[in-house]
């Protein structure tokens, strides 16, 4: 049986595929979630300025991350779902969606809890603050879009539209944000050495970085299994009209 | 010229409407689509018209330039040869009937003689009298021949026509099919889908099945949603 | 496409009021505005190249909802697709008729409405150029909105909500640009990059349009 990459676009393939994936990495997300928070919140020395206020970072810094990460992963998906027709992709985009919304709201919950006591202000117009919170727009857009559209084939298609159009707006109001002036730090976790936090902080967040990516997964796999059963009663009730 | 159509296919919105559909009309001739509701007229003709991507099949047209033309390859080409009527008329309320009728005639035709075209249909189809009025105060009758009046401005060959005596009285439906005919004489083509008979001495029939009711086995690849496998 | 940009508009003007509304709405949106702030100059003169632009985009969301929708209902569109003219040409029309009825309006009464928002004198010609080359964009951005939503009924709420976010990079270079210049500084480059996003758009959104009209219609 010759098995390229898209054949797992074939809903059975897929649902086979993630059926066995998802225990493990069910199991991953929940594990390295667990160590993560303990390691994080018990065993991390409270900073000066922030008090424990500082461990909201091991929430914050991944949710951030990914709230653009997910964002890149449904451009990508969009894109093959468009140009090559399958429709697993398309699930995939729309699944990614609300996680990545709740990424971002989390992102920006936790980051105005911080920015509490730094700032004195729960909110300023700054320029990381300002972007990520359009990134919840185009998001909360997207997912409207989606559910506006009774044929789900058109729905996937101009909702995968609509992804490509916002990632070169997203992009670009990324960078008008840039006029405003920032109070955030720099990258919390980087190649070059010179912001990264201390090492006491960083294998901890590293694991929460893991633990949130598995997260991800678990809950991407799940949603387009419910979106794929979804499709597959619509298709049937369609067939007994 | 010849549009052909080969062992055509469609699906919309998830749902097979009609499979490997056949046929061939040629330059003079009229094709009836007849069928029961449901059974895919409406949805060949926006296919053929290349509203709608086919599912599968193909539809050519030759004898238009030198090569044949394929619909999912040189769509544009194909799409100005074409002008199709369906259940909406495209009337425009806050315009005349004569300001509807200029508009369609400049964008299914040619800009030159446009007022002389326009003039016609309007005499042809008995809405001279109406054609400085507003459309928003036409009958649903005078709107349906407005929209038929747009194929006698349109400088195309191919008509393709989904129900289009829908409301029209005895007499209207004469002038239409007299239409047609003359259409034909000059070596136009249509595909009309209707229930009534149009008294079209050479028009041929195209009978179109109910898609079966039921999951097709045979015909499960279509829909990946519908694929028999692992279902946990 | 000289014909459906004429048709279009002369619809905008028997049917919508066409541009005359627009600028009642800028009068009463900076009234509005005016009642709000307690109408303090020196409140209105630092909030009034951002409010002005605001203005701007709002008024060109408004009736950008009909844009193809009013087509699509009735059958036109269908006709459309069939013209001679490819459908991203269509879409260029139809965006170019939207500006004349909400964009150049906006223009047109920027003097005025800039001199009852107690704007900086020095900056009421970046503000004329701002709008002149950022408009373009608003209405072009609007079409890929009204396309995505041209078969959703009631659409409006939904359009403002993808429409708006994607409007942010203008908003900020125009209203950059008019902050600039009142403030006495250079806002050439605020303007170029208004220029860049106009362009962009006029390459990028009668494609995406048509897309989005094609998969709606079929």
């Amino acid at each position: 049986m010759s098995t390229s990459f898209w054949s797992f676009a074939n809903p059975n393939k897929f649902m086979r595929l993630s059926g066995a994936l998802l225990p493990f990495t069910a199991v991953i997300a929940a594990a390295l979630i667990v160590v993560g928070l303990f390691w994080s919140l018990f065993a991390t020395p409270s900073a000066e300025l922030h008090g424990q206020g500082v461990k909201m970072l091991f929430v914050h810094v991944p949710a951030a991350f990914f709230s653009i990460n997910v964002y890149g992963m449904m451009v990508v998906a969009s894109l093959i779902g468009l140009v090559r027709s399958h429709p697993v992709s398309h699930l995939a985009a729309k699944s990614a969606a609300p996680i990545g919304a709740a990424f971002t709201l989390l992102a920006i919950v936790t980051g105005a809890l911080w920015g509490m006591p730094g700032w004195g202000s729960y909110w300023e117009w700054d320029a990381r603050l300002t972007s990520i919170l359009i990134l919840l727009f185009f998001y909360l857009g997207y997912i409207a879009l989606w559910n506006a559209i009774e044929d789900p084939v058109k729905a996937a298609d101009l909702a995968a539209i609509l992804c490509l159009v916002g990632s070169i707006f997203a992009f670009l109001a990324r960078y008008a944000s840039l006029l405003f002036p920032t109070l955030h730090q720099g990258s919390s976790l980087s190649v070059d050495a010179d912001t990264n936090v201390d090492n006491s902080f960083y294998y901890p967040l590293l694991v929460m970085m893991v633990g949130y990516f598995f997260v991800f997964v678990t809950l991407l796999l799940v949603s387009v299994r419910t979106e794929i059963r979804a499709r597959r009663v619509r298709a049937l009730r369609l067939a007994e009209r | 010229m010849k549009l052909e159509a080969h062992a055509i296919s469609c699906i919309r919105g998830g749902r097979r409407v009609f499979s490997r559909i056949s046929f061939a009309i040629e330059a003079g001739e009229v094709l009836i689509l007849r069928g029961p509701n449901g059974a895919g007229k409406s949805s060949l003709l926006r296919c053929l018209s290349g509203l709608v991507p086919l599912a599968g099949g193909s539809v050519t047209l030759s004898g238009l330039s030198e090569e044949v033309l394929d619909l999912s390859d040189d769509r544009e080409t194909m799409q100005s040869q074409l002008a199709a009527i369906g259940h909406l008329d495209a009337v425009k309320p806050g315009f005349t009937v004569a300001e509807n009728l200029r508009f369609w005639a400049r964008i299914w035709g040619e800009n030159d003689n446009a007022e002389a075209r326009v003039a016609a249909a309007l005499t042809r189809f008995g809405l001279d009298h109406i054609a400085q009025g507003l459309a928003a105060h036409c009958s649903a009758g005078q709107k349906r021949r407005l929209g038929l009046a747009r194929l006698s401005v349109a400088a195309r060959p191919i008509w393709l026509l989904d129900e289009p005596t829908v409301s029209l009285d005895a007499a209207s439906v004469a002038v239409f099919a007299d239409l047609v005919r003359a259409h034909c004489a000059k070596g136009g083509m249509a595909i009309a889908a209707t229930h009534i008979d149009l008294g079209l001495e050479a028009a041929r029939e195209l009978v179109l099945e109910a898609a079966p009711r039921g999951v097709q086995m045979d015909e499960a690849s279509d829909d990946p949603f519908l694929d028999e496998g692992a279902w946990i | 496409m000289t014909s459906i940009f004429w048709r279009d508009l002369a619809l905008a003007f028997r049917i919508g009021g066409g541009a005359g509304q627009a600028l009642v709405f800028f009068l009463l949106a900076v009234t509005l505005l005016a009642f709000g702030t307690g109408g303090e100059p020196d409140v209105l003169r630092s909030v009034a190249p951002g409010a002005l632009w605001v203005f701007a985009l709002l008024s060109c969301l408004l009736s950008l909802d009909r844009l193809f929708q009013a087509d699509v209902e009735d059958g036109s569109m269908d006709g459309l697709m069939l013209a001679s003219t490819p459908l991203e040409a269509v879409v260029l029309a139809k965006a170019a008729a939207h500006w004349v009825t909400t964009g150049l309006p906006m223009i047109l009464a920027a003097p005025i409405l800039a001199a009852l928002l107690n704007l900086e004198p020095a900056a009421y010609g970046m503000l004329i150029l701002s709008l002149a080359i950022g408009t373009p964009a608003l209405s072009l951005i609007g079409a890929i909105g009204a396309a995505l939503t041209a078969s959703v009924r009631r659409g409006g709420m939904l359009l403002s909500l993808l429409v708006l976010p994607l409007y942010i990079p203008t908003l900020v270079a125009g209203a950059m640009a008019v902050r600039a210049s009142a403030a006495g500084f250079e806002a050439w480059p605020y303007l170029g990059m208004l220029s860049a996003i106009t362009l962009g758009c006029a390459a990028l959104a009668p494609f995406a349009s048509a897309a989005a009209l094609r998969i709606t219609l079929s």
